[in-house]
């Protein structure tokens, strides 16, 4: 049983949602990362996804684009990530899963990947530019060796084009609440929580929701159909103040924390 | 009817497989949101090539709207000066809008309409790409918006001002290099809130699957009428064919059709840039390893993370740091081969060819050009080698003239 399963079985046994938070990798540097990635764990949250920059993300707005460049313009390189990530895993209690382009993932060889970020006590992937029909070996290999991939349902997924990706994931699915980019948004789609429902009845995998999430006001709409929340651009836009000013790292950090303690208390509270 | 236009059954009909692979090239990384989008142009793709009143209506535009065919023409001069074998020009900077880019528009626009969708959208390098599909989309009355690069904006103004007259919206991308990369990049961000409705004509054979089957099977049309004018004007077929090679696609279309003539030496011309340094050149084929970009399992310009590096090229059209996975295939299978051509060597061949034939030739050709001149030279008079004249170059004439000035002043 991987950590995100262990994870997901406490919190149903608890009766909680996860709350996880999305920071990208050397934004505005690698040990801003690890004080931040120890920051949130030290608030309660539950999982964290951990972006790894790439130069050509298509799936991404402005805010987590814009801190991809930045980071990849610090010189943040992949076996750096993978230190960092290996001293703060240690230390917290949290999984760490990576969002990261397949691009970054065949240059380096998919079982050299799996073994650095296994290594780096890192859970799992989400690979948000390989649809299902694409994962087959990479699907076997994180299956042979616990580690969770994070298979995507969306808006326009077909409905039995999404029970095939369910079997294909493993640790939970991410359902994408919107058709578009990440970033922030004011209203989430009416059919949200009845496409949830339907999902909830098909399968028995943990279900979280990102894209777009970033208010008190989604949290009450999502807590009763989904298992758990991502939220990336409300607070990559946070940490953008931080690489805009590098002295005021201690505000932003606690910014961030104020944010996800008001999620996390909206989930749970 | 028989079309004389569209595609045929071909020899090498296999390729795409079901997954959009040549070889192991191709293939579909694209979020999830939009696959539905993939499947169902697939689909209105393949009945479209079924449907007899999809492909005369396309027929009828390619020959009234568009000219074809377009001339095979005996550059004289030119081969004067190159000593070795007839050079031949294959016309595409006679179509319509000034090069092969409109053979696709039309028909993407055709199945634009066929798909009920209400607008378009499209990136541009060149500028090309972007008036063809400007021009398609007025033709019809769809509205449509244009990705383009702020460094491509600012060295191909005569294209943009052609869009803008032609009702396009011109949406200026201020990210990365600001090149072709960038402008597909933000088409792709587009398409992914706005698939419902919209449908993105995408100007090269790069890109998920189907794009590089739809953009070959429209643009091999200018390799099928070489067939047709060789046999006439030789009572053969030529002795090599030679095409440029950014994303590719007047390249597919050039050589698809030729690909089972396995006599035929293929030659494809990549943007060698300044120097064979990284950053320098945009040679994917010659420089590249397999990778993923842009949707697609092709060669690519990427660092040891898998990072797309950046791209130099003096032409806009060719600066891009990927390849279509078809030539990948080519590669190889070794039935292409790909040779990199540097700037210098593009401009000269722009003026010899305006000095000697009368054509100003766009940058992109002139690099088919400069190594159809090469290729030529290892060649007998009595051979023929066909190379493909994508477009024109008034667009370029500016920024060619700023190019010199620069060498001039480097000089003294």
């Amino acid at each position: 049983m991987s950590a995100i399963d262990e994870l997901f079985q406490q919190l149903k046994s608890e009766g909680k949602k996860a709350f996880m938070p999305f920071v990208t990798a050397g934004d505005p540097n690698l040990e801003f990362t690890a004080a931040m990635l120890e920051r949130l764990d030290a608030e309660g949250c539950h999982l964290a996804e951990l972006g790894i920059p790439y130069s050509d993300p298509i799936a991404d707005g402005p805010v987590i684009q814009a801190s991809y460049t930045r980071s990849l313009q610090g010189g943040t390189k992949l076996n750096s990530i993978f230190s960092m990530a290996s001293e703060v895993t240690a230390e917290i209690s949290m999984p760490i899963v990576t969002m990261v382009s397949y691009a970054i993932i065949y240059r380096m060889g998919i079982d050299e990947y799996l073994q650095q970020a296994i290594d780096a006590g890192i859970s799992g992937a989400i690979v948000p530019d390989m649809p299902v029909d694409e994962s087959d070996e990479l699907a076997a290999k994180c299956k042979s060796l616990d580690f969770s991939l994070i298979q995507l349902i969306t808006p326009t997924t077909p409905r039995d084009r999404a029970l095939q990706i369910a079997k294909q994931t493993t640790g939970f699915i991410y359902y994408v609440s919107i058709t578009g980019i990440t970033g922030e948004r004011t209203e989430l789609p009416s059919d949200l929580a009845d496409n949830l429902r339907w999902l909830r009845s098909v399968t028995d995998l943990p279900i979280c929701v990102g894209f777009g999430i970033s208010k008190l006001e989604h949290v009450e709409v999502l807590k009763s159909v989904a298992d758990g929340l991502i939220v990336g651009s409300a607070i990559v836009r946070r940490i953008a103040a931080a690489a805009n000013d590098q002295s005021n790292k201690e505000e932003v950090m606690n910014d961030v924390g104020g944010f996800a303690q008001g999620m996390l208390a909206a989930i749970n509270g | 009817m028989t079309s004389h236009f569209l595609p045929e059954p071909s020899p090498d009909a296999s390729l795409p497989d079901g997954k959009g692979r040549f070889g192991e090239f191709g293939g579909r990384f694209v979020p999830e949101t939009l696959i539905a989008a993939l499947d169902q142009l697939e689909t209105e793709y393949y009945q479209s090539r079924n449907d007899p009143a999809f492909q005369t209506e396309l027929d009828v535009l390619l020959r009234d709207f568009v000219g074809r065919p377009s001339p095979l023409y005996f550059a004289k001069r030119l081969t004067e000066h190159c000593g070795g074998a007839q050079i031949w020009f294959k016309r595409e900077d006679l179509n319509h809008t000034g090069a092969h880019k409109i053979n696709s528009t039309l028909g993407q626009a055709l199945l634009t309409i066929r798909m009920g969708k209400k607008r378009v959208i499209a990136e541009t390098g060149a500028g090309q790409h972007g008036v063809a599909t400007a021009t398609a989309c007025a033709h019809f009355g769809i509205p449509c918006v244009i990705y383009m690069g702020e460094e491509d904006i600012r060295r191909q103004q005569p294209n943009v001002q052609s869009m803008k007259m032609l009702g396009a919206e011109i949406c200026p991308v201020t990210t990365g290099s600001r090149t072709l990369r960038d402008a597909v990049n933000q088409a792709m961000r587009d398409w992914m809130s706005s698939v419902a409705e919209t449908h993105y004509i995408l100007g090269s054979v790069v890109g998920p699957h189907p794009f590089p089957l739809i953009v070959r099977d429209y643009q091999a049309v200018i390799g099928r009428e070489t067939i047709r004018q060789s046999e006439e004007r030789f009572g053969r077929l030529p002795d090599a064919v030679v095409a440029c090679v950014g994303g590719g696609s007047n390249a597919a279309g050039m050589f698809y059709p030729f690909v089972a003539e396995t006599d035929v030496p293929l030659v494809g011309v990549e943007a060698g840039g300044e120097s064979d340094q990284p950053g320098r050149h945009a040679s994917s084929l010659t420089f590249g390893k397999p990778g993923v970009l842009h949707g697609s399992f092709s060669y690519v310009l990427q660092d040891e993370d898998g990072q797309t590096d950046d791209v130099h090229s003096a032409s806009a059209g060719l600066d891009y740091p990927g390849v279509g996975p078809e030539h990948s295939h080519w590669k190889s299978t070794g039935r292409v081969e790909y040779r990199s051509c540097r700037d210098d060597e593009a401009l000269s061949a722009f003026d010899l060819v305006a000095r000697n034939e009368g054509i100003l030739p766009a940058l992109e050709t002139s690099h088919a050009i400069a190594k159809g001149m090469e290729v030529a030279k290892e060649r007998g008079k009595d051979e023929v080698v066909v190379i493909c004249l994508s477009g024109r170059g008034d667009k370029d004439a500016g920024e060619i003239q700023r190019l010199k000035n620069e060498a001039a002043a480097r000089r003294t």
